[in-house]
């Protein structure tokens, strides 16, 4: 690929619209073209700045509440029948099971689409840590420099352990933003494999470590506990990739 | 799936589209440009998304509403403001050597608040909303061709415009030296 064809590729490859054969020729190009790399990292620049909270309206208070009081009140809709109906009862009670099926429906439809597009962001930073130089904000193997430095710049304190002696050495942390919010990526070596372990607390219930299917060559597992929700990302294997989670998994109940 | 029954409706509706009127307001807040209007664009349209609720499919309760935000806030436009207002953005407009796509390093300014709202606030319309579609919503280029009904294409080659008027502009607002 040459400059010519990448050039129109960058905004649909930064916005994610682009196919993974794509991707990759697509990559292969701004590893080694500077200017298109440049083009590319001031496009995510752009992008990252009109993201900012600071640009987004929130409705006011007053709307919200003007609405709602426009809005026809379900006493009103109601009052008009005896409560003592039982044509009523069977009638609310129906319609309960409707909104109950129609939410279950809603959940279930939108869980594994938003889960696929949360894996998809993770391997969007992944990537895009290993093409600049933009891998690490703190480089330390040591869990006593890595973690305090997270201190001020993130909202909690993830967990951080080195594990040298297993074989999957800590080599840093970076902040990043996936998801909506600020998280901490602790970056740990295996070999020559880099592997990014995205942290930020979550309201989900906890779960096991468990692969999410692999998205363009690199393979994901997540899991939750203590109210964290954890993303592993790396090219290495799943194999490994699940020993070192496990390592981390255990690493962290062991000593906290 | 939306029940015929007024106070499930209702219940249901609060449930699932009232959650997004942040969106909603912000859209319309973008488009309009002032709070008052935005307020009333934004209320305008929750009514009739209550109205049409029975059109709800149970898909993207979010992109549904931005739908007839966007439609009650060009019904609005035609009948408040002059059509004059609007600006014919032709490639002559866009002639400029687009600086920081050609690898210039990017002045980190870029992410001061104040000078990013006033470029989106003087992209044209159909720029604007495309750019707070992407960007602030995080739509598809398919879901925002939906929701513009326009086709995918244009859709991103708005998006490609927006982007070098915006890159423009801000490199405009801070020439080298200037320290705001």
């Amino acid at each position: 690929m040459n400059c010519q064809q990448a050039k129109p590729l960058i905004d649909p490859y930064a916005d994610g619209e682009l196919e993974a054969a794509t991707i990759l020729e697509l990559e292969q190009h701004l590893q080694s073209c500077s200017a298109c790399t440049l083009a590319w990292r001031n496009l995510h620049r752009l992008k990252k700045a009109l993201k900012q909270d600071a640009l987004y309206f929130t409705a006011p208070a007053e709307l919200r509440q003007r609405i709602k009081a426009e809005l026809p009140s379900p006493e009103r809709a109601v009052t008009h029948r005896p409560a003592w109906n039982w044509n009523w009862l069977t009638t609310a009670m129906s319609g309960a099971f409707a909104v109950c099926l129609a939410l279950l429906l809603v959940v279930t439809q939108t869980r594994p689409s938003s889960e696929k597009q949360l894996a998809q962001e993770i391997v969007s930073s992944h990537v895009r840590s290993l093409m600049g130089s933009h891998l690490m904000d703190v480089v330390s193997t040591d869990k006593h420099t890595v973690k305090p430095w997270f201190n001020g710049k993130l909202d909690f304190s993830p967990p951080v352990e080195d594990f040298a002696a297993e074989g999957f050495p800590l080599s840093g942390g970076r902040l990043d933003y996936v998801s909506g919010r600020s998280v901490a990526a602790l970056v740990f070596q295996r070999h020559k494999h880099v592997i990014n372990l995205f942290v930020w607390p979550a309201k989900e219930a906890d779960s096991k470590a468990a692969p999410v299917r692999p998205s363009q060559g690199y393979h994901l597992i997540h899991w939750s506990e203590a109210g964290m929700t954890f993303w592993a990302v790396s090219d290495l294997n799943e194999k490994e990739l699940m020993e070192f989670v496990q390592e981390f998994a255990t690493g962290k109940t062991v000593n906290p | 799936m939306v029940p015929v029954d007024e106070s499930e409706r209702l219940k249901l509706f609060e449930q699932t589209v009232l959650p997004h009127l942040d969106a909603a307001y912000n859209l319309a807040r973008w488009l309009a440009g002032n709070d008052h209007d935005a307020q009333d664009v934004a209320q305008e349209a929750s009514f009739r998304a209550f109205r049409f609720f029975g059109n709800f499919r149970g898909e993207n309760a979010r992109a549904w509403l931005l739908t007839i935000v966007r439609n009650t806030f060009y019904t609005w436009l035609r009948k408040n403001r002059p059509p004059q207002n609007t600006v014919e953005i032709d490639d002559e407009t866009l002639a400029v050597e687009d600086v920081l796509a050609n690898g210039q390093a990017v002045n980190p300014q870029f992410a001061d608040a104040d000078a990013v709202r006033r470029a989106i606030a003087e992209l044209p319309l159909e720029f604007r909303e495309i750019v707070i579609l992407r960007e602030m919503e995080g739509f598809s280029y398919k879901e925002i061709a939906d929701l513009a009904d326009v086709p995918i294409g244009t859709v991103m080659s708005r998006l490609a415009r927006a982007r070098k008027l915006l890159r423009k502009r801000l490199a405009a607002e801070f020439k080298p030296g200037d320290q705001r």
